[in-house]
């Protein structure tokens, strides 16, 4: 490794003193030896254990809950349900006033995901609680279910979380979603030589640790519990167990720090407070760990993200304007997704200066698992679809894709989308050295550039931003999501064609198209959501680089000239 | 009810045990099994185990090869004499898994495992099963395609006929993540020359189906062919004939039985 | 009901009761009180249980107890003399090999089964011996990179 010490050299002293040079790291002795202890290497005599009855519909009423025979079960001492929880719902961010209680930690007469915790069996042995689990009869009432952001956003959808009381995640009291406005993509976009627009969606991603999340509680003599725990946020998920059993913080003991995998999805606190519910009920020590297919099936993932990005652009590679409609799938409780859409929405544009921004950020409730954190979620999504989009706009524009970001990178002195004018940048100086090398080469233009020359002065300003109706007060709850944020094309003056991209990049740019038109024939035949739009503006073909109107590229509805 | 283990001297009280006792599994190297019991299945109480010398016995002298049904992946890396079945076996987990896993087991791994048992099925291997009335064989075709209704059938062995040219018999597993990962689809094939045409040819397919199966329609077009790109043609163009691949999280089964071919091509040209 | 179980942990003598289907590993850790080994994903596909017996690896989540009856069981607490670690060890800790930790002591018996049989492995033959071991944090290379290390260094001892 080598550090570029001559970049930036006037900003710090040069006194790094581990940057740069092999360290071990402190614990990592006890990893090698088998010293190290995870919240399950406790040796607790007489536990109980903990397995939970789990929801087989994706959406459903339930009907009845039949425990009679389980309860006959040889080793089954407790089985808890929603009645036995002294808070009826949660969400651990409301501890910090922030968001709606909508989680309830046992089913509350209703499943809203599949593998849904309905009623807790705890039992003197793994094996006692799985057949107890075995023998607890649920009469479902299947309800339907919705399992697409944007099928969701939909009037008529089924309603997934009444708690929340719709299917979106309402902002600060007066916003159906997390916004951007800054000076007038709209205007911006009728100047523009070229229109890229981009869909781009994003799979849930398990964390997959190697240790499944679990813990071990042991009640004192004095009446508190100690809870042996891989939470990712101890004192965190001691507050909000506290919270959710009405217990002061100081009956809790949470001894953890030690963690087999995390990646983010240690945070919910999903099984302390079960698991010290269970050891107040029965006065014993009380182990909850998920199996590995409960980790796979029922801890959050990183949540789907679908984003939307259209860009006005020059020929000469600037960046007009930009404007995103990004949906968070949350699954069918907030955990912290509320948190992760204001995240998205506050890494877009990305790392670039563009001039005019608009971006909606949704946070939408769907019948899937419950999604949360994991490693820069909202950003790492968006990140996906801004630097895809980027490659897009370089090939429908026919540039090079690094001399793209270069031009549009934001530089010291610039003022964000946000409101903040940025300090510190460095991306031209990191495309620069990573392109070095790659041995890619750059232009003397896109070389010479620095993140500290021809930023700031007209960049560095609020562009004049027309005032919108995007209150709900203001406007009413009607249709939303991407149909009420879509350009109007027709408003869109005509604007001269790009000239055809270099010959090395043409056979790549047809690809694009050819697959746009592809994914476009695609979701006709699938139906479903593609279909829906399909319905409203037919797929066309790529038509021949010529005559009038800014040509679009688009991956939404295929190429076509406008 | 606690789970409880019972240990037998012989096969046949294995077999008599199991066939009495529907609470019963006959627990081999335990790498299905005892997943099934950790991850909480309460269907079963009872494990039947033997400590029966046939079953961990390998016969693999001469011409006719006899693996008891107890022996392990490992055991077969550490045979030279049955190198030709080394792929396969390597296929099968890592290390410590093939250090357990047995040729038995396999035969009743579910989708999309059972890679071993589709290259038995390419060497027309017989299933020796035990029962509480004596021995009886069946070819393990018969026995894969009952399977699923038999949980409790207890085979002792696999019997089959050691290929005349060790060249002849092709195994490859195409898998996402290497060099372990479970099978996208596994092909084996038996293709015997005689004067640079095949004659008699066996390809089997793992992960294509519910059970490993026969690919029939390939076999009938190979038969008179050379292995030639020209004189494989045929039989690629109906490598997914007869198929019915599961649609799971390594694949779909659209893209199964669109991508067999290809990996059919390149086994039979030894490309792959 | 429970049955007896003896058999030798890290060249130590050890006997424990144990129920007649528990596991190794339950034995080893709830038994014996040798937590090295974890309870990853109980399905005999991380590898993180993964013991030595008579030298060879295996899922001590998949095996049960009785199975080690009268043999030699290695764990990574057996590894260190004394106060003087294994050369796996040290290059673990020197290529940063490990970051949570919970994979580790399975990834180094595996890697440990390996180097006992072939001191001189290519890093092919490494990535085998631990294609049963699932690390989430390291992404593998500074692993492979240790055991090629402590081979080295094995190699320069004898």
């Amino acid at each position: 490794m080598r550090i570029r010490k001559e970049l930036f050299a006037d900003e710090r002293d040069d006194d790094l003193a581990i940057v740069g040079k092999p360290v071990r790291r402190q614990d990592i002795e006890g990893h090698v030896t088998g010293r190290t202890t995870f919240f399950d290497d406790r040796l607790v005599p007489g536990l109980l254990h903990i397995r939970c009855v789990r929801s087989t519909h994706d959406h459903a009423r339930i009907r009845a809950i039949d425990t009679r025979e389980a309860e006959r079960v040889p080793g089954v001492r407790r089985i808890l349900r929603w009645a036995d929880l002294p808070k009826k719902a949660h969400n651990i961010l409301t501890i910090f006033n922030f968001g709606i209680d909508d989680e309830p930690a046992l089913a509350d007469g209703k499943v809203r995901y599949r593998g849904e915790p309905i009623v807790a069996i705890v039992a003197e042995s793994l094996r006692a609680a799985d057949e107890a689990v075995a023998k607890v009869r649920v009469d479902y009432d299947p309800l339907p279910a919705v399992f697409d952001v944007e099928e969701a956003l939909k009037p008529d959808a089924p309603l997934v979380n009444e708690y929340i009381g719709r299917n979106w995640f309402r902002y600060w009291g007066d916003y159906d979603c997390q916004q951007i406005r800054f000076g007038d993509v709209e205007a911006a976009f009728r100047q523009a030589d070229v229109i890229v627009e981009g869909r781009y969606q994003m799979s849930p991603i398990e964390h997959a640790p190697l240790e499944t999340q679990g813990c071990i509680v042991v009640p004192g003599e004095d009446g508190r519990f100690t809870v042996y725990t891989c939470t990712q946020g101890l004192h965190f998920s001691l507050d909000n167990t506290a919270a959710q059993l009405r217990l002061d913080t100081n009956r809790l003991h949470f001894i953890g720090g030690t963690v087999g995998g995390g990646f983010g999805g240690k945070v919910d606190t999903v099984v302390e407070p079960l698991a010290v519910l269970a050891a107040m009920l029965t006065g014993r020590p009380v182990r909850y760990v998920f199996t590995r297919a409960e980790e796979m099936q029922v801890s959050s993932p990183r949540g789907a993200e679908r984003v939307y990005i259209t860009d006005g652009v020059t020929r000469d590679g600037r960046i007009l304007a930009r404007k995103i409609v990004h949906y968070h799938d949350a699954g069918a409780y907030s955990r912290l997704s509320t948190y992760g859409t204001i995240k998205s929405a506050a890494h877009h544009p990305g790392p670039y200066w563009i001039p005019n921004v608009w971006v909606d950020s949704f946070c939408v409730f769907t019948n899937r698992t419950p999604s949360s954190a994991m490693r820069g979620f909202g950003v790492t999504g968006g990140d996906f679809a801004l630097e895809s989009q980027m490659d897009a706009v370089a090939r429908a524009i026919g540039m090079d894709p690094l001399e793209l970001r270069i031009k549009n990178a934001y530089r010291d002195g610039d003022m964000k989308a946000h409101r903040k004018l940025t300090e510190g940048a460095a991306l031209i100086e990191c495309i620069q050295v990573a392109a070095e090398l790659a041995r890619w080469p750059l232009s003397e233009e896109a070389r010479s550039a620095s993140s500290r020359i021809g930023g700031g002065g007209d960049r560095g300003r609020v562009p004049p931003t027309p005032p919108a109706r995007t209150r709900l007060s203001d406007r009413g709850e009607g249709e939303r999501g991407r149909e009420t944020s879509r350009i109007d094309a027709a408003e869109r003056p005509s604007a001269r064609a790009t000239t055809p991209p270099p010959s090395w990049l043409r056979s790549e740019a047809r690809a694009v198209e050819a697959r746009a038109v592809e994914d476009g024939a695609r979701r006709a035949a699938e139906g479903g959501e593609g279909r829906r739009r399909e319905e409203q503006e037919p797929p066309e073909p790529p038509r021949p680089a010529s005559g009038h109107g800014a040509l679009r590229f688009s991956s939404v509805f295929g190429s076509r000239r406008r | 009810m606690p789970l409880s283990v019972r240990t037998t001297e012989t096969l046949a009280e294995a077999a008599a045990l199991l066939a009495t006792e529907r609470a019963a599994r006959f627990l081999a190297g335990g790498t299905l099994l005892m997943r099934a019991v950790n991850e909480g299945d309460v269907s079963f109480s009872l494990l039947v185990r033997t400590r029966d010398p046939n079953f961990v016995r390998m016969r693999t002298a001469g011409g006719r090869i006899e693996l008891g049904a107890g022996v392990t992946m490992a055991r077969i890396l550490a045979a030279r004499e049955l190198a030709f079945l080394h792929a396969p076996a390597r296929a099968i987990g890592g290390p410590a898994v093939r250090s357990m896993a047995t040729v038995g087991g396999n035969l009743f791994a579910e989708h999309p495992y059972g890679d071993f048992a589709a290259a038995l099925l390419a060497l027309d291997a017989r299933v020796q099963l035990a029962t509480g009335f004596g021995p009886r064989e069946i070819p393990l075709e018969e026995f894969l395609r009952g399977r699923d209704r038999h949980p409790r059938a207890l085979v002792s062995a696999v019997v089959f006929e050691r290929p005349s040219d060790p060249a002849a018999f092709r195994f490859h597993k195409m898998t996402r993540t290497r060099p372990k990962g479970a099978a996208v689809l596994s092909i084996a094939a038996h293709l015997p020359l005689s004067g640079g045409r095949i004659t008699g040819a066996r390809v089997a397919y793992g992960a294509m189906g519910k059970t490993p199966i026969r690919a029939r329609a390939v076999e009938r077009a190979l038969e008179g062919r050379p292995l030639s790109p020209e004189g494989i043609a045929p039989a690629v163009a109906v490598a997914a004939e007869g198929t019915d691949p599961p649609t799971d999280s390594l694949a779909s089964a659209w893209y199964r039985r669109r991508v067999i071919g290809v990996v059919l091509r390149r086994l039979l040209l030894g490309e792959g | 009901m429970v049955t007896a179980v003896s058999f030798t942990l890290n060249g130590t003598a050890v006997a424990a009761v144990a129920e007649p289907a528990e596991t190794l590993l339950s034995v080893l850790r709830h038994r014996l009180g040798d937590t090295s080994p974890k309870a990853g994903c109980l399905q005999g596909t991380c590898g993180a249980c993964t013991v030595l017996l008579d030298g060879e690896p295996v899922l001590s989540c998949l095996l049960l107890a009785d199975a080690a009856e009268g043999r030699r069981v290695e764990t990574v607490r057996g590894l260190a003399d004394g106060p003087t670690l294994h050369p796996l060890q040290e290059a673990f800790m020197d290529r940063f090999a490990a970051q949570c930790g919970f994979c580790t002591p399975g990834m180094i018996m595996a890697a440990k089964a390996l180097l006992d049989r072939n001191p001189n492995p290519t890093r092919e033959e490494v990535i085998e011996a631990i294609s049963g071991n699932v690390c989430r944090c390291t992404g593998y290379l500074p692993i492979i990179e240790a055991i090629l290390e402590a081979a080295r260094r094995l190699a320069a001892r004898r």
